[in-house]
């Protein structure tokens, strides 16, 4: 009836598992029970879950993405105290539970805490940058954000019942085959990856088509804001390489369910093919998770320089020369795989070449800071902490593309160190910085300063002290992922790593008290965010109020300029009366896409544990819902311009009787 | 637009044909009647009219479609080129030098 659920799936076997299963569900429960409180459940459903405003999947994708932020960073935590203490001892982690650690932490980061940062941040703010009301496929989008929770939660749900993968976050068979590891662990892996994949696939189509089709008719593809460039050719990354990874998993579910030999040692089975298929959208995923954080930096840096964004024009080509070259590397994850020297030496030198369009992009925003009056907001520091960090990041990486000295720190710290050096300068500081940049736009006041410069402070101290030991302890050749080494000479750096963290630690922290006291705080006059373009912006989407109307703009903006808005401004039309307004057609909620997402979640579940008639319900159900939404026919409902009306003169009626100017954040 | 009936005679026709290219693959499998090189070889050629059909019909890709997605398909055809082609060459390459 249950397959292979049962009694002892319960992670009474260990203390440490038991207390992370705890946590999760006392954290489940918690929720649950201040909702039922305050009797929100209602509110939750109609307003938020249901919604397709594309600002409130935005939010509902970052709220995710942080608190699997927090839950990536406790492994993290508990890899490095295993590290740091586990000199000819086994530490306070058995071998298995650390193998499960790493392949969480990894697969969580990437797949639960970047993908989904990155796409709340294009959710939020891409349509009301290229003047759009909304998406192109809302209800496409709804299901995405669904997907993609429904993979997080199989990974959550793997710390109470059963265990989560050890073979770590790319799952490399034969190892992840039914024949070495026949639990569960690998298949929680495999369909939360899976599940979640085909969301982002969705959301790459969705953005591309938003793009291309539904910007304001004024605005040509060269008068794009360039986080929507970065955003267009991280779409067209998505879209292609996604789907690799979705038949690979699916292959490798095949593989484990149904015994097939794709990837098996016996009966014609070549492993090496996954890991080929793995990297195929394993490169193009660093450059997803990395170009709209470079989208970021360029819109932050415009603004905090108080400058024209310097050469935008080769930060367009240089993006786009990246979004081609990163489908032509992907060999370079596995040199050591045994290709002759002829493949080994054009995919490293393909790696070596995308070096050069991202030292454009570098000096580009070295020189638009140049001469600036640089105003040093939360989001440019982070900016420049990426900048003189990334390209240490970078340096090793064009020295990891030489395929002989890949050899030679293949699998080892150095390399763990350079990837954590170009992910958490190059994705993970981009997203903070979008974040504190667009939080006031999303929510309608700001984040508080204070805690964010410390919050910057104590991520890029504990950066270095975490990761610089690690490039040296890959020279002292220790490898990856050991639960415990004979080696006295590694334990000090492992100590110094496991310091780091706790700084980094330090800095989530800030960030919670940031988040804590701006929502504490944010009537007070100074915080609230009136104008709707609290930094003085120079793109459209500081045209809009903070929040914004569900409508976004109530009239098409029209564009005559890069930096649109600043020529509006410039020319005294930022503000000009809008009317007469007219009746808009939106989108009207519906929960189809958060029952298709739990049925995801039902059906990866079923299928780990082999509970095959859930599995036939779940099929059944997704038809169903499918069908359903196919067949409905008012799927949009009209906001009168009656209505408009009202709301836009209260919005003007409010900017003129306030003292606050835009831009005026700082005085 | 497209009348009615046209539009739905192009998509049966298309339908046919994708479920016979199918069926050909399938039947090539299942049958064994020609030896194994050429069924790979009648896998991957039914495949590519597969996508033919699919685009054509199904998607109403001819020689009036607008440029740009001519363009787009251009760009999928280079990434396709390359994943496709990139994978052949690492795997045949490993083939020869580890025989697998």
């Amino acid at each position: 009836m249950l397959g292979r659920l049962g009694f002892d799936s319960l992670p009474f076997y260990s203390p440490v598992a038991f207390g992370g299963a705890s946590v999760t569900v006392l954290g489940g429960l918690a929720v649950f029970v201040l909702v039922t409180y305050f009797g929100k459940w209602r509110y939750f459903w109609e307003e938020w879950l249901t919604s397709l405003d594309h600002k409130r999947i935005g939010i509902m994708y970052i709220v995710l993405a942080l608190i699997m932020l927090v839950r990536g960073f406790v492994d993290a935590l508990m890899m490095r105290a295993q590290q740091a203490i586990a000199l000819n001892n086994n530490g306070y982690l058995a071998p298995e539970h650390f193998d499960q650690v790493f392949s969480s932490h990894g697969t969580i980061m990437i797949f639960f805490m970047a993908m989904p940062f990155l796409t709340g941040l294009v959710n939020i703010v891409v349509p009301q940058q290229i003047g759009a009301r909304d998406v192109a496929f809302p209800f496409m989008n709804s299901i995405s954000l669904w997907l993609t929770a429904a993979g997080a939660a199989l990974v959550m749900v793997s710390l109470v019942i059963g265990k989560f993968s050890t073979a770590g976050w790319t799952g490399y068979p034969p190892y992840s085959g039914a024949l070495y590891s026949p639990g569960v662990g690998v298949d929680y892996w495999v369909w939360a990856v899976l599940i979640s994949g085909i969301g982002s696939t969705m959301t790459g189509i969705n953005f591309i088509v938003t793009i291309i089709k539904c910007r304001t008719p004024s605005m040509r593809l060269m008068q794009m804001p360039l986080f929507t460039w970065t955003i267009l050719c991280t779409s067209a990354l998505m879209a292609f390489a996604f789907p690799a990874l979705t038949v690979v998993t699916a292959m490798l579910a095949l593989d484990r369910v149904l015994e097939f030999h794709f990837f098996t040692n016996a009966l014609g089975g070549n492993m090496m093919n996954y890991v080929n298929l793995f990297w195929i959208w394993g490169h193009p995923e660093v450059y997803i998770l990395i170009l709209p954080a470079f989208g970021v930096y360029s819109e932050v840096t415009a603004t905090f320089s108080q400058k024209r964004l310097f050469g935008y024009k080769s930060l367009v080509y240089a993006t786009a020369a990246i979004t081609i070259l990163s489908f032509s590397v992907w060999l370079h994850h596995f040199f050591t795989m045994g290709s002759g020297p002829n493949v080994n030496a054009v995919f490293g030198m393909a790696t070596m070449i995308i070096a050069v369009p991202t030292g454009v992009k570098i000096f580009d925003w070295v020189f638009t800071m140049y001469k600036g009056r640089i105003i040093f907001h939360p989001s440019m520091l982070f900016t420049i902490g990426f900048l003189i960090t990334f390209v240490i990041g970078g340096v090793s990486g064009v020295l990891l593309a030489i395929p002989p000295a890949d050899f030679l720190m293949h699998n080892s710290t150095f390399l763990v160190a350079h990837f954590h050096n170009v992910l958490i300068p190059g994705a993970v500081f981009g997203y903070f910085a979008g974040f504190q940049y667009w939080f006031p736009k999303a929510v309608g006041f700001k984040l508080n300063k204070k805690w964010g410069v410390r919050s910057f402070w104590f991520w890029i101290i504990g950066f270095y002290v975490a990761f610089m030991p690690l490039y040296a302890l890959g020279f002292l050749g220790m490898t990856r992922r050991m639960e415990r080494y004979e080696l006295a000479e590694w334990q000090p750096y492992l100590m110094v790593a496991a310091l780091g963290a706790l700084f980094v630690l330090m800095g989530i922290i800030c960030q919670g008290m940031q988040l804590y006291v701006s929502i504490r705080d944010r009537d007070r006059e100074q915080n609230m965010d009136v104008t709707g373009d609290p930094y003085n912006g120079r793109t459209l989407e500081w045209q809009t109020s903070s929040p914004p109307a569900e409508y976004n703009f109530a009239k098409i903006p029209e564009v005559r300029e890069l930096d649109a808005f600043w020529d509006m401004k410039q020319r005294g039309v930022a503000y000009a009366p809008q009317a007469p307004y007219e009746d808009i057609h939106l989108p009207r909620n519906t929960g189809i896409g958060v029952f298709l997402g739990g049925l995801g979640f039902l059906l990866g579940f079923a299928v780990t544990w082999y509970i095959w008639w859930l599995v036939a319900l779940c099929f059944i159900g997704i038809l169903t819902c499918l069908i359903v939404r196919a067949s409905q026919d008012h799927t949009f409902e009209i906001i009168p311009a009656a209505e408009i009306e009202a709301h836009e003169t209260a919005r003007f009626k409010a900017l003129a009787e306030h003292k606050q100017a835009p831009g005026d954040f700082w005085s | 637009m497209q009348p009615h009936s046209s539009n739905t005679r192009k998509l049966v026709t298309g339908f046919v044909l994708a479920l016979a290219l199918t069926l050909i693959a399938f039947a090539a499998v299942w049958t064994l009647a020609f030896p194994v090189e050429l069924t790979f070889g009648i896998i991957a050629i039914s495949a590519l009219f597969q996508v033919a059909v699919h685009l054509h019909y199904f998607l109403g890709i001819d020689s009036k479609t607008p440029v740009e997605n001519i363009l787009a398909m251009a760009f999928a055809g280079v990434l396709i080129f390359l994943m496709v082609g990139g994978s052949l060459w690492i795997m045949f390459d490993l083939y020869e030098r580890m025989m697998m």
